[in-house]
């Protein structure tokens, strides 16, 4: 697994990103390199960045300044330099090389368990409906839900409902995965079913970048944990380093007292 | 009074179903026209979104009667002749294509940012995202205030006999001026009404019923 953080060919390659609401910048200069098969955790406070930060990867949210690549392929410009936004059929295009999983699941309320996770493989994989449906039926089968595949999304539980999402993500066979807070929304109880998933995705060398409150699975699961504070990247390293009891960086040390004082 | 409107029934078929097919032109083009701008409405560009809110905001605050007039008598002063009958159906179409963008507006609006979000996620194209994940949620909401809007649209054919259409209305009104039996005509006339917009009130409850199982 690679874990160096200068790799030239890293997979994603976020470059001086920065980006502004108005007057507030909510992004300053974020640089950061993912590698194939690496499992990128993204900590901080709240309203640090973390989230805009994932949500430009997929160009759910734009930014003013800087590049992010996957493979070498501006995500939501065009190529040439000039940044211009890419048409609507391009921008599609990236956006299903990444795989997005949500805070609040997002699941389609009219379509099943199953046709949350074909619609993505037939409208923009072009797969017919009998493979749609077995591909549907292996990722459901992956995060134990095979018995679930006709049951709506009104029908599952929460827990349920998050592993359908990171199935749907998944079986479009995404480059890189995003996952976005998935377990704030879950009661407590349900939050392990799917961490386990996705642990399970990192074990099989899916590159992951994932905002998390969930320190313990930060420091079991993830490759480097990059702590973000005030728009920027204030720390990264490997999880031993970043949540190591010898803390130079003031303010991280100060964010993961708090964590500790709030959550243990 | 069952051997007056007997009478009277032969005389009314045409003028019924002039009443259904103005009807069924209002409804189907004010669909597609209010489908269109409503889309423009809360996708497009600014210019478009003012355009689209200036037209709604501007058609809805007049008096439909006003309208018909104007597109019957004012609008040939600017050099747009019109047969009576296109004009009614134009003044009519324009009125409840208002009312369908604002519906449609509002159904699409009910939506949660996160479908449209969680469908980009996965590539779809914006027609894509309309087509399979927004519209589908939308149509349950849609649906009530359309059906509402379409029985208002048969009632309101009725104003097009003021143009001397001969629609169910007009024709009413002639069988009386030869019969003087006013209020067996007014009764028929009112069932006749009825009968259509019960049997759309039913077939939308029939719709309704089929997408309850959408829940967020």
């Amino acid at each position: 697994m690679a874990t160096s953080s200068n790799d030239s060919t890293a997979l994603l390659d976020i470059a001086e990103v920065s980006k502004s609401f108005g007057s507030v910048e909510v992004l300053r200069s974020v640089s950061l390199k993912v590698a194939k098969g690496e499992v990128v955790t993204i900590i901080g406070p709240s309203g640090s960045g973390k989230t805009t930060l994932l949500r430009c990867v997929n160009f759910l949210e734009s930014y003013d300044s800087g590049s992010i690549r996957i493979d070498g392929k501006e995500v939501g410009f065009r190529d040439g330099g000039a940044r211009q936004r890419r048409s609507e059929r391009d921008l599609a295009a990236m956006r299903a090389e990444t795989g997005m999983v949500f805070q609040s699941f997002n699941l389609f309320p009219h379509l099943t368990a199953a046709g949350n996770i074909m619609l993505g493989l037939t409208k923009v994989r072009g797969k017919s409906n009998a493979e749609a449906r077995s591909i549907a039926q292996h990722w459901l089968g992956r995060v134990g839900l095979a018995h679930k595949a006709d049951s709506l999304p009104a029908e599952l539980s929460g827990g349920q409902q998050q592993r359908v999402g990171i199935a749907r993500a998944v079986a479009m066979e995404p480059k890189i995965l995003l996952l976005d807070e998935i377990t704030s929304a879950l009661d407590p109880e349900l939050v392990g079913e799917v961490l386990a998933v996705v642990k399970s995705l990192a074990e099989d060398g899916m590159t992951m970048v994932m905002v998390t409150h969930e320190m313990a699975f930060a420091r079991d699961a993830s490759s480097r944990i990059v702590f973000m504070a005030d728009g920027g990247v204030s720390a990264v390293g490997p999880p031993k380093e970043v949540l190591a009891a010898e803390i130079t960086n003031e303010r991280l040390r100060t964010f993961l007292a708090r964590f500790r004082a709030s959550h243990f | 009074m069952l051997s007056q409107i007997a009478y009277a029934l032969p005389f009314l078929a045409e003028g019924f179903a002039l009443t259904l097919w103005v009807s069924l032109l209002v409804v189907a083009l004010s669909l597609i026209a209010g489908v269109i701008l409503g889309v423009g409405l809360v996708y497009g560009p600014v210019p478009l979104r003012w355009a689209v809110r200036i037209f709604s905001d501007t058609i809805r605050g007049i008096p439909i009667l006003v309208l018909i007039f104007f597109v019957y008598y004012g609008l040939p002063a600017v050099g747009v002749h019109l047969q009576s009958f296109w004009a009614a159906v134009l003044a009519l179409t324009l009125f409840k294509t208002a009312q369908v963008v604002e519906y449609l507006r509002g159904a699409v609006a009910s939506i949660a940012k996160g479908q449209s979000e969680a469908a980009m996620a996965i590539g779809l194209t914006f027609r894509q995202r309309l087509a399979y994940v927004i519209f589908p949620q939308a149509f349950r909401r849609f649906l009530p205030p359309w059906i509402n809007g379409v029985t208002d649209a048969v009632k309101g054919s009725a104003l097009v006999s003021l143009l001397g259409i001969t629609d169910l209305m007009q024709a009413i009104n002639q069988v009386i001026g030869r019969t003087y039996e006013a209020m067996p005509l007014y009764i028929l006339g009112a069932l006749l009404y009825f009968a259509v917009n019960y049997a759309l009130s039913l077939a939308s409850r029939r719709l309704e019923r089929r997408f309850a199982f959408i829940r967020e």
